[in-house]
């Protein structure tokens, strides 16, 4: 009965916390230590995989005791992040004010210029990890190669049907790409969310995707969904038989062309240079945490840890990119 | 044989003394987030999740915090019909439906009755689906899967089809309330074309869309509150209430007169909560109007039916064991709650999938074991505290109404801390009151913004598939018959209109 006593205290304990100042001080060599809880804004909807990280993230920082004041998730995944990035902008505490983005981050401002958000203005604090792309089709297909992937879904033009997560969204990007560069004509279908999209190819209702690994990996294990190739720099450790889009010959070329996924955390326009340090140093204890390691392997995830004006450079060089790939694909002028 | 002796296993794993009181904890916290409105399961187990990492390095395994957050969840299904029916606000949008003939009880001073049927319909409802869970997990994976676009979009139309009959007997006013609900539910950046639209003013809250809570608050807690307002002028107490032991004896036999409600609520329900997009908010608005549709007296319905209470609370439970599935087996959420389970579920390092039957026995059929054992805790618990919840009815309206203004306006901002939110909710309550006045149902407008958001991207996605040709619906073997029903489900009203004009002139 002790020990129920004690987990009742503690969920009461929790509660408290999680809604109101907490109590237990961590020591900490910084000039400057958060005094209210944090707000913490997701860039995506509950249950997303940007939603599964970022409460990954406070539940480290509970658990390891890293921080003296919570961090309260608030999602905010209204117009693929507009809501969010607005939200950060015009935060009134931007001290206690951080956000995890993904690519919407740089793509959003880009394609809604009447947002007047620029990106760089964010304080840069720990990009995480770099989440990667694979091209899946289900089992039933036959398909074995992303030269046979590419001789069916010609021969079908556009009625072989690609799924994605919104419109102009990543999944969108690559998926214009091969239209593209291998002179297909598939027909993309946006849904609302990755797991959705999973779903959608492994009951077959879609051709194909593009998903993340952590989207598909359940429908992976179980046989039904086959990852072709890679849209990475290097093979996968956890699919080391499938090859990456620049190593492979297929449709009369070779094309060297990788992308990724940004897992970051920013800090609020306006944040002070102690509090981003703060923010640097805790993030980075939360990157060097076992949990954190163990996500990263097992959910595929690349990249490593940047911050500062490594990170700002980073972006920078994103978002020339990205203004190349949306002009090309007509989404901005 | 082999599954009866898993949930064996399973359920004496779920009786362990840990397993046993986090299960009692977890019903109580979710009663209590259920009840308070604005606050619903999804709330609870989001801001408990961080706690089950406690939980998580005292026990060791996944199968404690999971069982505790499961709780939570069970007992905000049953929460959510105590302030519907004591207070007329919806205590979680689970439980918009049960406001329809709890609250006319409540008025009629039969609390105790609905209160009850809530109960005991729950607990029918999560039973029911516990069993179905346990037999057909792996089969019924394989039917959610097999429910593309077009599939989820004819069932959503049947949902419209039914709720033409939910607006009494005005079909044109019931038509134009669908079609305000409709046009709300479009507000929002659109999934399909990933565009702006109607964001009035450019004010940022309405690009998040607007949120069914909101408005379930705005209608049912300050509409109705200015409606009690208007029709009562007296300062006399809301109803005269039993609270003896006695009243809750006779209710619980008076029970049996609900049980068509009952079993339509256990089955919809559940099978509208696996399919992953629909949830238990949309499960628990269609057995309503299935209910009423196939009543031979659907003119009690919102008048204060006990079938029209324990429809919806019967499928809200049931779908949201129903949405477990979708969950585990797919690893794709149904409703916002599963969602943070899921999330839950990777973090504590599962991989939900349809490998997780085979793969983590040790971490399913306890899960499992502790439905049954949750849901018999929270029915013993809610009928232990009826009494308790009845002495609220006995505050005269003069301390209630400014106490539910107070509860609308914190339940509000609570689920989602936006002011945008706070004054969207008293708009829609004051706008609500006058359709009400002016005899428009608003019950259908509430409907189709839980239904539209989902049925509009099906409509579109499917459409892509098929360049834009109709036939999609009719020509696929679950959508065309499913498509079919629905149609003659909405021109049924016309052709009786017909049949009748023509013996009249006859």
């Amino acid at each position: 009965m002790k020990s129920i006593k004690k987990l009742v205290f503690g969920a009461v304990s929790m509660v408290l916390a999680a809604t109101s100042v907490s109590g237990i001080a961590v020591a900490g060599g910084h000039g400057w230590e958060p005094t209210k809880p944090i707000d913490f804004i997701i860039m995506a909807g509950k249950g997303g995989g940007a939603d599964k990280m970022a409460r990954l993230m406070q539940a480290i920082v509970e658990k390891e005791n890293l921080s003296n004041r919570p961090l309260v998730p608030t999602n905010k995944s209204g117009g693929s992040g507009a809501e969010a990035l607005i939200a950060a902008s015009k935060a009134s505490d931007p001290d206690h004010t951080i956000m995890v983005t993904l690519n919407s981050f740089y793509t959003t401002p880009l394609r809604q210029p009447g947002l007047k958000i620029d990106s760089l203005s964010f304080a840069p604090v720990a990009r995480m990890a770099e989440d990667t792309f694979l091209l899946w089709v289900h089992k039933d297909s036959g398909l074995k190669t992303f030269a046979e992937f590419l001789a069916k879904a010609k021969a079908d033009g556009n009625k072989w049907v690609m799924g994605g997560t919104g419109k102009n969204s990543e999944d969108n990007i690559i998926t214009d790409f091969l239209n593209e560069n291998y002179g297909l004509s598939m027909k993309y279908i946006p849904y609302k969310g990755g797991g959705a999209v999973a779903k959608q190819v492994a009951g077959k209702q879609l051709n194909s995707s593009v998903n993340n690994p952590s989207e598909a990996l359940g429908f992976y294990e179980s046989g039904d969904m086959v990852p072709l190739v890679a849209f990475t720099k290097s093979r996968l450790p956890m699919f080391p038989n499938v090859p990456t889009l620049s190593e492979v010959f297929a449709g009369g070329k070779q094309i060297s062309w990788s992308y990724f996924m940004q897992r970051s955390v920013v800090g609020a326009p306006g944040m002070s240079e102690k509090a981003q340090a703060y923010y640097t140093d805790l993030f980075a204890k939360v990157y060097a945490s076992k949990d954190w390691q163990t996500y990263k392997s097992k959910k595929s995830l690349m990249g490593d840890l940047m911050s500062g004006d490594e990170l700002k450079a980073y972006w920078a060089d994103q978002i020339a990119n990205h203004t190349k790939i949306l002009k090309a694909s007509g989404a901005i002028k | 044989m082999d599954i009866l002796a898993s949930l064996f296993n399973g359920i004496l794993v779920a009786l362990e003394p840990i397993n046993l009181g986090l299960a009692i904890v977890g019903v109580i916290v979710g009663l209590f987030v259920g009840a308070m409105p604005g606050l619903g399961s999804v709330n609870g187990v989001a801001i408990l999740l961080p706690f089950t990492f406690v939980i998580q390095g005292f026990t060791g395994g996944a199968t404690s915090p999971m069982i505790f957050l499961a709780a939570i969840y069970y007992g905000a299904m049953y929460g959510g019909a105590i302030s519907s029916i004591t207070l007329g606000i919806p205590g979680a949008s689970t439980a918009v439906a049960t406001t329809f003939d709890g609250r006319p009880l409540a008025l009629a001073g039969k609390a105790h009755l609905a209160l009850v049927a809530a109960a005991l319909a729950s607990f029918a409802g999560g039973t029911v689906s516990n069993v179905m869970f346990t037999a057909f997990a792996p089969l019924l994976a394989t039917v959610a899967l097999s429910f593309g676009d077009p599939e989820v979009f004819a069932l959503m139309l049947l949902a419209f089809a039914t709720f033409v009959g939910l607006g009494g007997d005005d079909i044109p006013k019931t038509i134009f309330s669908i079609c305000i609900g409709l046009v709300l539910a479009t507000v929002g950046f659109d999934v399909v074309s990933g565009e702006p639209r109607l964001i009035f003013f450019d004010i940022t809250g309405f690009s998040h869309g607007i949120r069914f809570l909101v408005l379930a608050i705005g209608v049912y807690g300050i509409g109705e509150m200015l409606w009690t307002i208007n029709t009562s002028r007296y300062g006399s107490s809301m109803s005269n209430v039993d609270v003896s032991a006695r009243a809750i004896i006779d209710a619980i036999k008076d029970f049996r007169h609900a049980w068509r409600g009952t079993v339509i609520g256990s089955l919809l329900g559940f099978f509208v909560g696996i399919l992953p997009a629909a949830g238990a908010t949309p499960g628990s608005l269609m057995a309503y109007g299935v209910a009423k549709l196939t009543s031979r007296n659907p003119g009690e319905y919102g008048k204060g039916s006990i079938d029209g209470v324990a429809a919806p609370e019967a499928a809200n439970n049931s779908a949201s064991t129903g949405a477990m599935l979708p969950m585990m087996t797919l690893g794709i959420p149904g409703s916002p709650t599963t969602a943070v389970l899921l999330a839950g579920m990777v973090i504590w390092g599962l991989q939900p999938g349809p490998l997780l039957f085979t793969n983590q026995p040790d971490f399913v059929w306890p899960l499992i074991g502790s439905f049954y054992i949750s849901n018999v805790i929270a029915v013993l618990i809610n009928l232990a505290f009826i009494p308790v919840f009845l002495w609220m009815l006995r505050m005269p309206f003069t301390i209630l109404a400014p106490l539910i203004f107070v509860l609308s306006l914190v339940g509000t901002f609570a689920a989602y801390q936006d002011m945008f939110d706070v004054w969207l909710m008293v708009i829609v309550g004051i706008a609500a009151f006058f359709l009400r006045l002016l005899d428009y149902p608003v019950a259908p407008a509430v409907l189709a913004i839980v239904l539209g958001p989902i049925a509009e991207p099906k409509l579109r996605q499917s459409l892509l598939f098929s360049d834009g040709d109709f036939m999609i619906f009719l020509n696929r073997p679950i959508a065309g018959p499913i498509t079919v029903i629905a149609l003659i489900l909405i021109f049924l009203p016309l052709i009786k209109l017909i049949r009748d004009k023509m013996r009249q002139s006859a």
